[in-house]
C-alpha cells in the first residue's frame, strides 16, 4: 500500500526528471570536419549589458558560431579585439582595418523592466567606412537565444543577399538500445545549431521519414507504434497528432506539396509499392505510379508541378520524373549504381540524393543538376543517406555512421565546409531541415 | 525503487494521451488501376518450376506437423527472389500451417543498412511477399500469413560492417502468433 502512496509524487518527479533530461541530453553539439580557406574577416563585439544580473546567452558568441558555421566567414578572437564599441559613435575604422577586419557587428541589450529586452545592433563596412544597417529587436529575456538567431540573419542577410537559416529546426529520430533487442526510439526537433533539443514522440517501435509541412508547423512521418507503418500528422507546438493512413501494406515516404494541401505517400495497398498523393482538403487518394517495380520516395518539385522518386524498375534504384500534369515519366539520374530518395533544391535546378558509384563502393550524398546532368559527390563517408536541403539552399543535412554510430552530418551545397551534429548517446538518423520559420 | 518501471508507465501513459482521439480515416476513394501483374506472373512460374520436387516434401512433411526451428531465410544485396537452399526450411513452414490451420504467421522482412531507409521498406516487403508467395503455392491459406516489413529498422547484427553482418541482416523472419 505504502508503494501505492508512493507512486503519485515519484511519477511526477519523474515526468519532470524526463522532461528535464530530453531537455537537456538530446542537444547535438556541433563538431567541424572540413572547414574552409577562402573566409571573410568579421568582428562581432560583446554587446553591452544595460541591466541587473547576468544574461543566460552570449548574443555575440552565437552570432559569430552561427556566421562561422556557414563557412564564408571567420570572427576575429575575442582576446584579439583593441576596443569594445557597442555603437556607431564608439567605432574608430582604423583600428579594424588594423585588425584586417571587413565587417564589424556592434550592439547592446537593455532591460525595458520586468523581462522584457531591447537589442540594438549595429553592422559596419570597415573597408567602405559605412555602417550597413542598424536595427532594434526586443521581447523576452528568455527569448534571447531566438532573438540571436534573428540578429545573426539580418546580418547574415545584409552581408550575403541570401536568406539566413538560424532561426530554421531540424526534425530527426534517435534510436537507443534499451535491451538485448529493445530500442527506444525518438521523433525530436531542435534549433538548426542543434541546441534547445525537445522530443515530441517516445515509441519502441521505429520511427522515420519525417517531413515538415511548408508552413513549419506540422511533421507528417511514419510510424511503427501500431505493429505496422502508418503514417500520422503531428502539430509540432502542441504534440496533437492524427493517424492519416492505415492501409495494408507500406504506408510510407510522405512528402507535403508546397501549397500544403496534399501529401505524396508510399502505399503498397495494390500490391507493388506505388506512389500517391493524399488531397488532405477532401481526403481523396490519387495514384501516381503505375509499376511493378519498387516507387517509393517522392519529393515534389518546388512548383508543385511534377515529382521525383526513387524506382529500381530499369533493375536497381534511380531517379525518375513524373509530371503530373500528364503522366508522362523519365529517368533522371543516370551515372552510379544506386541513386534514391533524391530532394529538390529550393530553387529546383538541382537534386541531392543518395549516389553509389559503379563501382559499388561508398554510399555518398550527391548533387545532379537538372539542366546539365552533371554530378557532384558531396561525401565520402561509407553510409550516408536521407539528404534534406536548408531552405536557403546553401546546407544540406543528413545522416552518416561514425564508427558504429549514427550522426548527424551537414555539408555545403558547393563542398567546401562540413560539420557534424553527435548526440550524447544514441544514433542520430532521418534529419529533415523545416522550411523558413519566420 | 524500479525506475525503469516507472519511465515505461509514464511513456505508456503520455502515449496513450497523445494517441487518444485520434480517429484513423478511412480512404477507399482511389482512382483504381490494374497493377502491370507481369513481374508477379513471372516470378510465380519461376517458382513453380523450382519446386516440383520440393512439393512432395512439403506434402510428406504435414504428418508431423512441429513448429520448424528454423525461422530466418537469408537473401542476396538488393535482392528478393528466394534462394534454392531455403526451400527446405520453407516447405517445412508450408507443412506447419497447413496442419495447423489456426496457426498464424508473420512474414518481416528485413534488410542490410546499406541504402536508403524507405526503399529498404519497400525492399524488405518484396521479401515477405516473396515467401508469402511460396507458402501460397504450397497451400498454405493467405488469411494464415501477414507480411511486414521493417527495412533496415530492425538489423539482426546492428551497425554491421563486413559483408557476413550484412547478411545476417538481409533476413524473413517467421513470428508465430
Amino acid at each position: 500500500m505504502i508503494a501505492v502512496r508512493r507512486t503519485f509524487p515519484l511519477l511526477l518527479l519523474l515526468v519532470s526528471l524526463l522532461l528535464w533530461s530530453s531537455l537537456v541530453q538530446a542537444n547535438l553539439t556541433i563538431r567541424i570536419t572540413k572547414g574552409s580557406d577562402q573566409t571573410t574577416p568579421v568582428a562581432i563585439v560583446p554587446f553591452a549589458w544595460k541591466g541587473t544580473g547576468g544574461l543566460p546567452e552570449d548574443i555575440a558568441r552565437i552570432v559569430s558560431d552561427n556566421l562561422e558555421r556557414t563557412g564564408l566567414f571567420r570572427a576575429v578572437p575575442r582576446e584579439d579585439l583593441i576596443s569594445l564599441p557597442t555603437r556607431a559613435s564608439e567605432v574608430v575604422y582604423r583600428d579594424w582595418r588594423l585588425l584586417q577586419v571587413n565587417y564589424l557587428l556592434v550592439g547592446s541589450i537593455e532591460s525595458q523592466g520586468g523581462d522584457r529586452i531591447e537589442i540594438r545592433y549595429e553592422l559596419f563596412d570597415v573597408i567602405n567606412q559605412e555602417r550597413m544597417l542598424g536595427e532594434t529587436v526586443s521581447g523576452r529575456i528568455q527569448e534571447l537565444r531566438s532573438r540571436s538567431h534573428f540578429v545573426s540573419d539580418r546580418v547574415y542577410e545584409k552581408l550575403t543577399g541570401q536568406r539566413g537559416i538560424f532561426s530554421t529546426r531540424i526534425a530527426y529520430v534517435t534510436a537507443e538500445q534499451t535491451g538485448n533487442a529493445s530500442y527506444t526510439y525518438r521523433l525530436h526537433v531542435a534549433d538548426a545549431d542543434g541546441q534547445r533539443s525537445r522530443t515530441i514522440l517516445t515509441s519502441r517501435e521505429p520511427i522515420l521519414s519525417p517531413d515538415w509541412s511548408p508552413d513549419g508547423k506540422q511533421l507528417a512521418y511514419v510510424s511503427f507504434e501500431r505493429g505496422r507503418p502508418a503514417i500520422f500528422v503531428q502539430e509540432v507546438a502542441t504534440g496533437q497528432r492524427y493517424q492519416l493512413t492505415n492501409f495494408r501494406g507500406l504506408n510510407g515516404s510522405p512528402a507535403w506539396s508546397p501549397d500544403g494541401k496534399r501529401i505524396a505517400m508510399t502505399l503498397s495497398r495494390d500490391g507493388s509499392p506505388e506512389i500517391y498523393i493524399y488531397h488532405l482538403d477532401n481526403r481523396r487518394l490519387t495514384r501516381v505510379t503505375h509499376h511493378y517495380a519498387i516507387d517509393t520516395e517522392p519529393s515534389w518539385s518546388p512548383d508543385g508541378k511534377s515529382l521525383i522518386f526513387t524506382s529500381s524498375r530499369s533493375g536497381g534504384p534511380q531517379i525518375y520524373r513524373i509530371d503530373l500534369s500528364n503522366g508522362n515519366e523519365e529517368r533522371i539520374s543516370f551515372e552510379g549504381n544506386y541513386n534514391a530518395r533524391a530532394r529538390y533544391s529550393p530553387d529546383g535546378k538541382e537534386i541531392f540524393m543518395v549516389h553509389r558509384d559503379a563501382g559499388g563502393g561508398l554510399f555518398s550524398i550527391a548533387a545532379l543538376n537538372m539542366q546539365s546532368g552533371r554530378l557532384r559527390t558531396l561525401t565520402t563517408s561509407p553510409l550516408d543517406e536521407s539528404p534534406s536541403v536548408a531552405p536557403n539552399g546553401s546546407m544540406v543535412i543528413y545522416a552518416l555512421m561514425r564508427g558504429t554510430r549514427g550522426v548527424l552530418g551537414v555539408v555545403s551545397t558547393d563542398g567546401r565546409i562540413q560539420y557534424e551534429l553527435p548526440a550524447e548517446r544514441g544514433d542520430v538518423r532521418e534529419p529533415a531541415w523545416s522550411p523558413f520559420l519566420n | 525503487m524500479d525506475l525503469m518501471k516507472y519511465s515505461k508507465a509514464f511513456a505508456l501513459a503520455a502515449f496513450f494521451a497523445l494517441v487518444a482521439g485520434c480517429g484513423g480515416a478511412t480512404m477507399d476513394d482511389v482512382s483504381e488501376d490494374i497493377v502491370s501483374q507481369s513481374e508477379i506472373e513471372r516470378a510465380d512460374a519461376a517458382l513453380s518450376e523450382g519446386i516440383d520436387g520440393a512439393s512432395d516434401a512439403a506434402a510428406r512433411a504435414i504428418g508431423d506437423a512441429t513448429l520448424p526451428n528454423v525461422r530466418v531465410i537469408y537473401f542476396d544485396f538488393d535482392k528478393s527472389n528466394i534462394r534454392s537452399e531455403f526451400y527446405d526450411v520453407l516447405n517445412l513452414h508450408a507443412a506447419y500451417l497447413m496442419a495447423n490451420p489456426r496457426a498464424r504467421v508473420v512474414l518481416e522482412g528485413h534488410t542490410d543498412e546499406r541504402g536508403t531507409r524507405e526503399y529498404n521498406m519497400a525492399l524488405g516487403e518484396r521479401r515477405g511477399n516473396s515467401v508469402q508467395r511460396y507458402l501460397s503455392l504450397q497451400g498454405v491459406s493467405s488469411s494464415q500469413m501477414e507480411v511486414v516489413s521493417y527495412g533496415e529498422e530492425r538489423p539482426a547484427v546492428r551497425a554491421a560492417q563486413s559483408r557476413e553482418d550484412h547478411a545476417q541482416n538481409r533476413r524473413v523472419v517467421f513470428v508465430y502468433r
